[in-house]
């Protein structure tokens, strides 16, 4: 079809707008309300252009393109009509260009030069609206507003928070959350969505106030060192410090221009004052500033002394899935060649290993199968124990988003109501520790009724079998008397998922944190296979790593077993080729795993520690604490001085992201840059540099100039990293498997065949078991443990955030109105909560969020050790423990 | 010599002021109306800092530095003073950044942004005057004016054109040429020296209004074309056309030091001027007619290669242009004397 735009005729597809059409050929016509992932809505008129035969000026952006249209884009009329719009609204409000944060960066300042405006020609209005500016976040100018909506519409379309709306008429129109309340009254979220959208100054960041203007700023694109998303997002840097940060609007990014609250505004943990800046030695219980060379050598003459006296098995190392690949890689090598032992874990362990482990036996790798927007393409997503919207905020939102104005639908499988289940089809709410069953039971569903996809089961898996034999005991009745969910529901479920075109699981450590983690993430894994759901788009089972580089940590090899690249360390030909390449003998012994070194007494005498918290994150925390006083030797490398640096020997101050180059893998296996936007604060190094400082005066020498060069090493040695090298890593992420050069790499996993020893995918049924510690009469109620949207796991970043700490304060007990009652509690009363390992102090928050009997809290502060009641049980297999369930006592205080 | 600067002390020459003993030291003292090439005048007051044992707050720009000084460059008095002094300045006139050109590299602004100034705190003159444009290549908007006196002493001292200077008294005080007469009613050379060094948008060029803002715009730095001093100047372009001549407001290159005259600074838009020739012609009976590159270059070189094979090369007389760059010359005498053969090759320095 063909429109004719100022005498060009152009073809255009049906549905597109006028505007559109122009774009695509080089026309301008200046727009200030549209922004490409909002739906258009016309509402500023500085996008009018003349079509022959209409009555009215028509604006561009919201009027489809139609055949044989007549389109003048800047005949008189138009520009005399654009510019009597810029006029107007200028007249709207007080635009005090001169100190303004978005002064040249600005869509009217723009408008209004290029409309050659000299002087504004009606008078601005007579009285000036106070600015909002109490939370430490976002500043609000209602003075620069000009009503184009775009805050609303990114708030209720693309986060879909649904704070922001339009209120009043005429003159009076405005925009804001509901009833004038101030955005931290109205629940906002502070993704600033609405700042990185807004054309004008009327939102900004009130970190950023007086900080650095577009032009006086360093941009640096690097990758958010929270979550595992791995949001690409833009550094605005003055002066060596980070002033704002904007979302990458990118097509090859995840994140797509959307960030969270902790990236947007909780990246001031770097230029926190707790920040370690120099190294520190105990002397006498207390920590002494030293020189980096006291320190190193201090750590030296320890290694080798507890090496000589109790060999290099004595020895461990837990590696941190914060640092980056390449530092990954260069602790492990430095515990394998130069330790030599292949002790060497990271804090995986207590969180996702179940998914390695699981994920390996029935296909073959331990890597989430399909990308972080497979939502897209998923017509049914089942999202089991992962609090996702407050967890990957982005995917969250857009999930969210796909639902509400989209096809997809959700089903949730959470005992807790997370915020993701207020837009699910279903949700399923059973009983905490019984995911085994109810996945077993859509399992027994789907096979009774012939949901199951014959051909995939027959040509792509092994032991149907054994699985129909299983799951035929786990009748809808037998599984709503383990789970508590009614059978109508599970044959619901059962058939929603099984009936789906493309139908996805996302799950998080509300299932892996179990005893049961394996078999639970087995049970997942069946239901996929059992419906064919693997190897496609939109499909998969796709684990959500909590850390930033979870995924990265395990590829680089930080795991007792293997290599990097997941190559054993028991076959010889792998061992072989390593000891070639790094010109060392190295040891074919299995190492312990982070478990085995933190709770088992005895086991390892001198640790290293880079960025790992046990002392917080782990299990019956008082019981580590005895653990970890008993080893001869702790050194500790962390940008803070957290739990388990105060019981070290010796902590190293290492960089944080902004201060160093390298990689991070996400969760769904895209590697992307990380780059230095900042030089190192104090005296602190990165982790790959204090690596090699350590190495070299162990007598192994690592000289690598850059990360570049260790990144190579990498390619050579792992083959899903073969063809990544950081020229390629310039125009965008690669997803590994990408084994050379000219590999473009992988979107999702599994298409044609699986990685195990038949190239099929593997059943691994399981009968439900009980947890590790059920409630009774000494210890009523079950206690569990998650995240909130502000903070990462201990908090070691989140917590040195003013903004995030000013959001979310502290650790709260999450408890069903009915306990409280029961209880005698209020909101914000203090109880006292005590399992049979230890106790803590903390203040309830009623919901009926969570169900009546379970109590929940974040484990996100240093002040309440919130794991000192956690059990220490361990997964058989990945040796995780049961950190989602124990047993507690409640007492008002 | 010795003087204390915020509890360092600091070496200096004598005759140095205490801003140019700060700025040697990174140092940062704000200043208004200073600059280099000329006399500190302490107009502006932007520059004051706290001396020891001073009466008053002193301006360091034009205050020689003198031994045993101690100097305070940012207590909470000098502070406050220089942030009163950035609220007054902006006071005195109306300044509309949003379409100024020099939004974005205004020392006014970027002294109300380094002060935190969220709003203004005075009102601003009920008056407009009048903007001055009448010319084609300067124009002036007194409402920007800050009196700073720049524009004057780049007037006098570096141009030394005595055009500019100060008239009335109070708050009538303004600058520009006697008699409230217009640029183009005096004696002015246009040599733009005083829109370099203006440190706010009263004095623009004209042909650059609208024409294109900071990031719009490429700044190439090049040798002017005109006369042989060979100023070295930054062509601003956008879409592919020269929009403004420029030069550093400080440390411009040598020979001029950011100094232009008419030609350099204004004259800049015959490159686009109609007149120019955009395609090769070639005289058909007594008249020039468009023709290709192809066709033209072919002809030129068989009359060359006719002329040559019927009268020897020595018939043949090139004439170069000591307005081509030298690769240019070069490369003309190589091709008379390696491709036609003779030495008949001068230029219009003869002359």
């Amino acid at each position: 079809m063909q429109i004719t735009v100022d005498g060009k005729e152009l073809e255009f597809n049906p549905g597109q707008t006028i505007y559109e059409v122009a774009k695509e050929n080089n026309i301008h016509i200046p727009v200030l309300c549209h922004y490409e992932q909002v739906k258009p809505i016309g509402a500023c008129r500085v996008c009018v252009v003349e079509v022959e035969r209409a009555r009215t000026l028509i604006p561009s952006c919201c009027t489809p393109a139609e055949d044989g249209m007549v389109v003048y884009t800047n005949t008189n009329r138009v520009l005399k009509s654009r510019k009597l719009t810029v006029e107007l609204l200028i007249s709207m409000g007080h635009h005090n260009c001169m100190t303004c944060e978005s002064n040249r960066d600005c869509v009217l300042q723009d408008l209004a030069y290029e409309m050659g405006i000299e002087m504004p020609r009606f008078e601005e209005p007579k009285e000036r609206k106070p600015i909002e500016d109490a939370n430490s976040m976002i500043i609000r100018d209602m003075n620069k507003c000009v009503l184009c909506g775009l805050c609303v519409r990114v708030c209720q379309e693309i986060q879909v928070n649904n704070i922001l709306d339009y209120s009043g008429r005429g003159p009076r129109s405005t925009v804001g959350p509901a009833f004038n309340m101030s955005l931290e009254e109205a629940g906002c979220k502070f993704c600033g969505a609405c700042i990185q959208a807004c054309p004008v100054g009327a939102l900004s960041f009130k970190q950023g106030r007086f900080g650095g203007r577009t032009w006086e700023v360093q941009k640096v694109q690097t990758t958010c060192p929270h979550c595992g998303v791995g949001c690409q997002i833009e550094l605005w840097v003055k002066d060596g410090k980070i002033k704002r940060v904007y979302g990458v609007e990118e097509d090859n990014t995840e994140n797509k221009g959307q960030i969270c609250v902790k990236s947007r505004f909780g990246l001031d943990f770097v230029h926190s004052p707790e920040r370690l800046t120099r190294p520190l030695i105990k002397k006498d219980g207390k920590f002494k500033e030293a020189s980096w060379d006291e320190a190193l050598d201090l750590v030296v003459t320890n290694f080798r002394k507890i090496k000589k006296e109790y060999g290099s098995d004595a020895l461990g190392g837990i590696a941190s899935s914060k640092s980056t690949n390449e530092e990954c890689y260069l602790f492990q090598k430095f515990i394998r060649s130069c330790l030599g032992t292949n002790n060497v874990d990271f804090c995986t362990r207590f969180c996702h290993t179940p998914s390695a482990v699981a994920l390996s036996r029935a296909f073959g790798g331990g890597a989430m199968t399909n990308s972080m927007r497979l939502v897209e393409k998923a017509d049914v997503v089942l999202i089991a124990g992962l609090n996702f919207t407050e967890m990957c905020s982005t995917i969250g939102a857009l999930t969210k988003h796909l639902v509400q104005f989209g096809n997809l639908k959700l089903i949730v499988v959470d005992p807790r109501g997370v915020e993701i289940a207020d837009y699910a089809k279903v949700w399923l709410r059973p009983n905490i520790g019984t995911d085994i069953a109810w996945a077993n039971g859509m399992m027994n569903v789907i096979i009774n009724e012939d949901l199951y996809d014959h051909d995939f089961v027959e040509k792509r898996t092994e032991k149907f079998n054994e699985l129909k034999k299983l799951v035929s005991k786990y009748t809808p009745e037998k599984v709503e008397e383990i789970t508590g969910i009614p059978k109508e529901e599970i044959i619901e479920t059962a058939r929603l998922y099984a009936k789906a075109d493309k139908a996805s699981v996302l799950y998080g450590m509300g299932v892996t944190q179990h005893i049961y983690g394996t078999d639970n993430v087995s049970a997942l894994c069946n239901l996929a296979l059992l419906t064919g759901n693997v190897g496609k788009e939109g499909t998969g089972v796709n684990t959500i790593a909590k850390q930033n580089n979870g995924q990265g940590a395990g590829d680089m090899g930080c795991l007792p077993p293997i290599y990097p690249g997941g190559q054993p360390i028991s076959d010889p030909k792998v061992n072989k080729k390593f000891e070639e390449a790094w010109g060392v003998k190295l040891s074919m012994k299995p190492g312990v795993t982070e478990s085995d070194m933190v709770i088992n007494k005895g086991k390892i005498k001198g640790l290293y520690v880079v960025g790992g918290n046990p002392m917080r994150s782990g299990p019956n925390l008082n019981n580590i604490r005895k653990v970890l006083e008993d080893m001869t030797f702790i050194v500790v490398q962390d940008m803070f001085l957290s739990e388990t640096a105060q019981v070290a020997d010796v902590v190293l101050p290492a960089c944080s992201f902004a201060e160093k180059d390298g990689t991070f893998t996400n969760t769904a296996r895209l590697i992307q840059r990380v780059r230095k936007a900042i030089d190192p604060i104090g005296e602190s190094k990165p982790d790959w540099e204090i690596i090699c400082e350590l190495s070299k005066r162990m007598g192994y020498e690592m000289s690598y100039t850059h990360p570049r060069e260790i990144m190579n090493e990498i390619a050579s040695l792992v083959p899903p990293y073969g063809g990544v090298s950081y020229e390629r890593l310039e125009d965008g992420g690669l997803r590994w498997p990408c084994p050379n050069k000219d590999h473009p790499g992988t979107l999702y996993l599994w298409k044609d065949k699986f990685n195990t020893k038949t190239g099929k995918g593997f059943f691994f049924p399981a009968d439900y078991n009980p947890p590790a510690e059920l409630p009774d009469k000494s210890y009523p109620f079950v206690f569990t443990t998650g995240k909130d949207l502000c903070h990462l796991h201990t908090g070691s970043y989140t917590r040195h955030s003013a903004a995030l700490l000013e959001l979310s304060p502290e650790d709260l007990l999450a408890i069903n109105p009915l306990d409280a009652q029961g209880l005698d509690v209020k909101n914000g009363d203090k109880v006292k909560v005590s399992s049979r390992r230890g106790e803590i102090k903390i203040n309830v928050r009623i919901t009926d969020r969570v169900p009546k009997g379970t109590v929940f809290s974040t484990l996100h502060s240093s002040e309440i050790p919130v794991n000192v009641l956690t059990i220490d049980t361990l997964d058989p297999l990945a040796k995780t423990p049961e950190l989602k369930i124990c047993a507690v006592n409640i007492k008002a205080v | 010599m010795q003087i204390t600067i915020d509890g360092k002390e600091l070496e200096f020459s004598p005759g140095q002021t205490i801003y140019e003993v700060a700025k040697e030291n990174n140092i940062h003292i704000p200043v208004l109306c200073h600059h280099e090439q000329v006399k500190p005048i302490g107009a502006c007051r932007v520059c004051v800092v706290e001396v020891e044992r001073a009466r008053t707050l002193i301006p360091s720009c034009c205050t020689p530095a003198e031994k045993g000084m101690v100097v305070y460059t940012n207590t909470d008095r000098v502070l406050r003073s220089r942030k009163l002094t950035v609220e007054l300045l902006i006071s005195m006139g109306h300044h509309n950044c949003m379409t100024c050109e020099t939004n974005g590299n205004c020392v006014l602004q970027d002294l109300a942004y380094e002060m935190g100034i969220e709003m203004p705190r005075f009102e601003e003159p009920k008056d407009r005057k009048p903007v001055e444009d009448a010319n084609p290549m300067i124009i002036r908007d007194m409402n920007k004016c800050v009196l700073c006196g720049l524009c004057v002493r780049a007037c006098q001292e570096i141009q030394v054109n005595q055009v500019l200077d100060y008239a009335g008294r109070g708050p009538r005080s303004t600058v520009g040429p006697p008699f409230g007469l217009k640029y183009e009613e005096s004696n002015c050379l246009f040599c733009g020296e005083c829109v370099r060094v203006c440190p706010v948008g009263a004095l623009t060029e004209k042909m650059a209004r609208f024409a294109g803002r900071g990031a719009d715009l490429e700044k190439v730095r090049t040798t002017c074309g005109y006369c042989g001093v060979g100023c070295q100047m930054d062509l601003n372009i956008k879409d592919n056309k020269v929009v403004k001549v420029s030069t550093p407001r400080e440390g411009g290159p040598l020979p001029n030091h950011g100094s232009l005259c008419i030609k350099g600074r204004f004259g800049y838009d015959f490159i686009d001027h109609p007149d120019r020739l955009t395609t090769p012609m070639i005289r058909v009976d007594g008249k020039l007619k468009e023709a290709s590159w192809n066709d033209a270059i072919a002809y030129v070189a068989d009359r060359l290669t006719d002329i040559k094979e019927k009268h020897g090369p020595n018939s043949i007389a090139g004439l170069s242009s000591a307005r081509c760059t030298n690769e240019e010359n070069y490369l003309f005498q190589k091709f008379m004397r390696a491709v036609i053969g003779t030495n008949n090759v001068d230029h219009c320095a003869r002359l």
